[in-house]
Order: structure tokens, then C-alpha cells, then sequence
């Protein structure tokens, strides 16, 4: 690991100061960015440590929204009383994702910012090409191993997935990130690769995570959150879905119904198109499983992860069914 | 504090609270936690596994909850409550309850990733994720055992655990 100086922020105004130095580095629970620094992937000149900022870990939660502050962490998040009542998705993501100990040290602002798992962009010693890391490189993963690659979002730049649980949760139920002088929806914040596949954040220089804000819904209360990976624990998604779901008071027509994919596309997935399908339809397995077909529309496989297009329709149909059967 | 920054000179001079005692240390600011553990102050008892946030070799304590030392730059937890394996048991030698739980049930075979295990297993009661032998399995996830001892440590986390309910 490369060395570099070590600022620690006092508090928010100084981290924003910090942040917009050339090479800088927000420092908050470390998982990502120490990880990749040793890869040699992150080699910030300055790392500003915000973890000792007070008042940025507050978990506030009614009916209406969830205000969760940057530097929480997700364990206690995951383990929230409102939380697990109010959006059972966003803690059953978090406590299936990395491992206790990360939970403890992992923040929910630094979430956001993980970096994908790609083994190509994390071995730039063996692999100089990749388009994340050092734009029009090229993509090593293209033609390589990809068995765990997006198919999904992806582009002739980049298919890379993104790794993470909690934002395919937060992009089901329209959260928003509040960066202080803006706030997007958690969906606008991530970015397809595109041609640009070394952005993939919507964040300036300067800014940092505040809050993140889930505004509370029927949906959201019988949510769920289904994750199949190749060990049942401590391990990234093979295919994952978020789903709520909101019934008429007949008891089988859906009122509202949310689904997003995680492990299966360049961003946190959301896939309208099979909640189209589905509003105003009966709940039955016949039309659930058509509907979850469509979330794989256009994608596009790479040989080895071909297995996910098959997948993911069958996971966002058993967390519907799920749902479904706790009336 | 005021809101300007300052750049750090490339040796930090920290002071680290470690079972209960101060330590002053000298240290490049990319020195993590582990290291600082292990090749400054000595206490060799927290284990550097794979270095990469992935076995649960180094799990230590901070301010009561379990983290892994390999992934915590030493600089940031100033200010800390630091607990390694060396602070578990008592003063007089007394083994703490999953150490002892570990020799009864026979929870280990070359024994490199015990002190991480044990670490672990202190936070999963504490936090009261032991309360089956399943919820053991999923919140002891983090913590991989090359030997394969996994059955013998949920029968000592699941020993402890009811130790320390009664």
C-alpha cells in the first residue's frame, strides 16, 4: 500500500474542504477503501478520516421516511426495531451482506460508494486493461472469465456488477441520497458504465453523503429481500431481489408492487417493466413468474454468466410468492 | 474544532488504548491496525490471515464491537476502546467463557484462526445472535476455519452462550 497523509475531519464543513483536494479520499469504515488501496486499485494522496464526525449516525424512523445518517453503521441498521418493522428489505440486505464484523466497521454513506468485485479491476498488476480504472485501457473482463459479470447494463466498456445488497433495496423503494447542497434519487446516483465506465457515482469533488432518506409505503412494510449466492453465507449475490408488495383489500389484487435486482447488473437494478406487468393483476404463480420473465429483457451474457439471465427472473418470482403467502 | 484542514507530516504520533492501557506509537499514516498490533506493540495474539477483510484471523474489539484490525488503519482508532485476545481473560488468568467453551469442546485444530474465532464469538453473545445454532452459522460467517472445525466451534459458542444466559 502506497503511503499518504491522514487528515481527520472535525466535522462536516471540514470534510467537504478536505474532499475537494486533488487525490483525496473520504476515510469513513474503511472495507472499501483500505482493501483497494492494498490491491493497489485506490492510491489516494490524502485520506480525510470523517469517522470521528459527530451527529452523522442517526437512524430516524416513522411511518413516513427513514432518515438514515451517512456515518451509520449497518449493523446497527440491520438491527433497527423501526427498520426491520417498516422496510423488513433494507434489513434483511443488510444483515445477509459481508460479514458481522464488516457490518460493524461499514458505514451506510460508504456503502454506496463500494466498488465493484470485478477481479480484473482488482488486480491491476496482472491485468493493466480495464476501463474503470484507467478510461479506454479497454475491459480484460470481455473475453475472460465471467462467470460473476453483469448482463445487465452493461456496455462494450464495462460488465462489471455491482456488488452491493442495501441499494438494490433503496432503489426499489425510491430513496434518495442527500450530498448537502443536492439530493437525487438513490437510482440517478448510480451510473451505468456507458463509455464512461470510470464514473460510477453522480458526485463532485467536495461532496460528501449526508443522509439517505426512504420514504415510507405500504410496499415498503411487506418488503423482503431474497439473496441466492454460491455459500449461504458471507458471500455476494449470484441474483438478488428486493421486492414489496401492496394488495388490494380483496387480498389477492396488487395495489403497488416494487422489484429491483442486485448481482446481475452494472447499477442497482429497478425493473419497472415486471411491475407494470403486474399492478392491477391478481397474485397468482402463473402471472408472477410471466411478469419476472421480463426483467431480463435485453440483456446480454458473456458466455459464463449466461446461467443469470435464468436466474433472476426465478428469484424476483420467489420473493413475490414470498410475499404473497404472509398476508 | 474550526473548519480547516490541516495536511499530516508522513510520521503520526498517536496514543492507542489497548486492554485497558495507553500506548504511545510513532507511525506512517497507512500503518493498519493489525500491523500496530503485531510488529510495534508485540501482541501477537491477533492473527494477519489473508489481510484483505476476508478470514476473521484478525478480529479485535473496538469500543465493544468486533471489526477486523486488517482493514482499520491504526490512526483512526485513537480515541478507541481497544480489546485483543490478550484482554479477555482476567487478571488473574481466569479464562473468559467461550475461551474456556473452546478447550472443552475441542473448537480448533492448528489453532490460527482461534484467537479471531474467540473474538468473535464474545461479540455474536453479546450482541444476541446466538440463539440458535443457525443464527451461530450465519454470525460467525465472518470467521473461516481451514481445518474444518466449524461443528466443535457452534458447539462451544452455543455452550458459552448458555453459560452466560444462566
Amino acid at each position: 500500500m502506497r503511503d499518504f497523509s491522514y487528515l481527520r475531519a472535525g466535522n462536516i464543513e471540514a470534510a467537504r474542504n478536505a474532499a475537494a483536494l486533488p487525490g483525496a479520499m473520504l476515510l469513513a469504515g474503511g472495507t472499501t477503501l483500505i482493501d483497494l488501496a492494498k490491491c493497489g486499485v485506490a492510491e489516494p494522496a490524502t485520506v480525510i478520516d470523517i469517522s470521528h464526525i459527530e451527529g452523522l449516525n442517526a437512524i430516524d424512523v416513522t411511518a413516513d421516511r427513514a432518515v438514515i445518517g451517512a456515518l451509520a453503521k449497518m449493523s446497527h441498521v440491520a438491527d433497527n426495531t423501526e427498520v426491520k418493522s417498516l422496510f423488513p428489505a433494507v434489513s434483511e440486505a443488510l444483515w445477509q451482506a459481508a460479514s458481522a464484523q464488516l457490518r460493524n466497521m461499514a458505514t451506510i454513506g460508504g456503502n454506496l460508494m463500494q466498488r465493484t468485485r470485478c477481479p480484473y479491476f482488482r488486480d491491476p498488476q496482472n491485468f493493466p486493461a480495464c476501463n474503470k480504472r484507467a478510461p479506454a485501457s479497454g475491459c480484460s473482463a470481455i473475453g475472460g472469465v465471467t462467470r460473476g459479470h453483469a448482463v445487465l447494463g452493461v456496455s462494450e466498456a464495462c460488465i462489471a456488477t455491482y456488488p452491493g445488497d442495501l441499494a438494490v433495496a433503496l432503489v426499489a423503494f425510491d430513496a434518495e441520497v442527500d450530498l448537502g447542497e443536492r439530493k437525487l434519487k438513490v437510482e440517478d446516483f448510480f451510473l451505468a458504465p456507458g463509455a464512461t465506465a470510470e464514473r460510477e457515482h453522480d458526485i463532485r469533488p467536495g461532496e460528501v453523503i449526508m443522509t439517505i432518506e426512504i420514504p415510507g409505503s405500504a410496499a415498503a412494510r411487506r418488503s423482503t429481500y431474497v439473496k441466492v449466492r454460491d455459500r449461504q453465507s458471507y458471500e455476494f449475490a449470484a441474483a438478488s431481489a428486493a421486492v414489496g408488495l401492496e394488495l388490494e383489500s380483496d387480498g389477492r389484487t396488487i395495489r403497488d408492487i416494487r422489484v429491483a435486482l442486485g448481482g446481475v447488473a452494472t447499477k442497482p437494478w429497478r425493473v419497472r417493466a415486471v411491475e407494470d406487468a403486474l399492478k392491477g393483476k391478481a397474485l397468482d404463480e402463473d402471472t408472477v413468474r410471466k411478469a419476472s420473465a421480463l426483467a431480463v429483457e435485453g440483456a446480454v451474457d458473456h458466455g459464463a454468466n449466461h446461467y443469470k439471465i435464468a436466474l433472476a427472473p426465478r428469484v424476483i418470482a420467489r420473493a413475490i410468492l414470498k410475499l404473497g403467502e404472509t398476508a | 474544532m474550526n473548519d480547516q484542514v490541516t495536511i499530516s507530516p508522513t510520521t503520526l504520533s498517536i496514543h492507542l488504548t489497548i486492554n485497558g492501557r495507553n500506548h504511545a506509537l510513532d507511525i506512517e499514516p497507512r500503518v493498519t491496525l493489525l500491523d500496530a498490533l503485531r510488529e510495534r506493540l508485540h501482541l501477537t495474539g491477533t492473527k494477519k490471515g489473508c489481510d484483505q477483510g476476508q478470514c476473521g484471523a484478525c478480529t479485535v474489539h473496538v469500543d465493544g464491537e468486533r471489526v477486523l484490525a486488517c482493514l482499520t488503519l491504526a490512526a483512526q482508532v485513537e480515541g478507541r476502546e481497544i480489546t485483543t485476545i490478550e484482554g479477555l481473560a482476567d487478571a488473574d488468568g481466569t479464562l473468559n467463557a467461550v475461551q474456556a467453551a473452546f478447550l472443552e469442546q475441542d473448537a480448533f485444530q492448528c489453532g490460527y484462526c482461534t484467537p479471531g474465532q474467540i473474538m468473535s464469538a464474545v461479540a455474536c453473545i453479546r450482541e444476541g445472535h446466538a440463539g440458535s445454532d443457525e443464527e451461530i452459522r450465519e454470525y460467525m460467517a465472518g470467521n473461516l476455519c481451514r481445518c474444518g472445525a466449524y461443528p466443535n466451534i457452534v458447539a462451544a459458542v452455543r455452550q458459552a452462550a448458555q453459560e452466560l444466559r444462566s
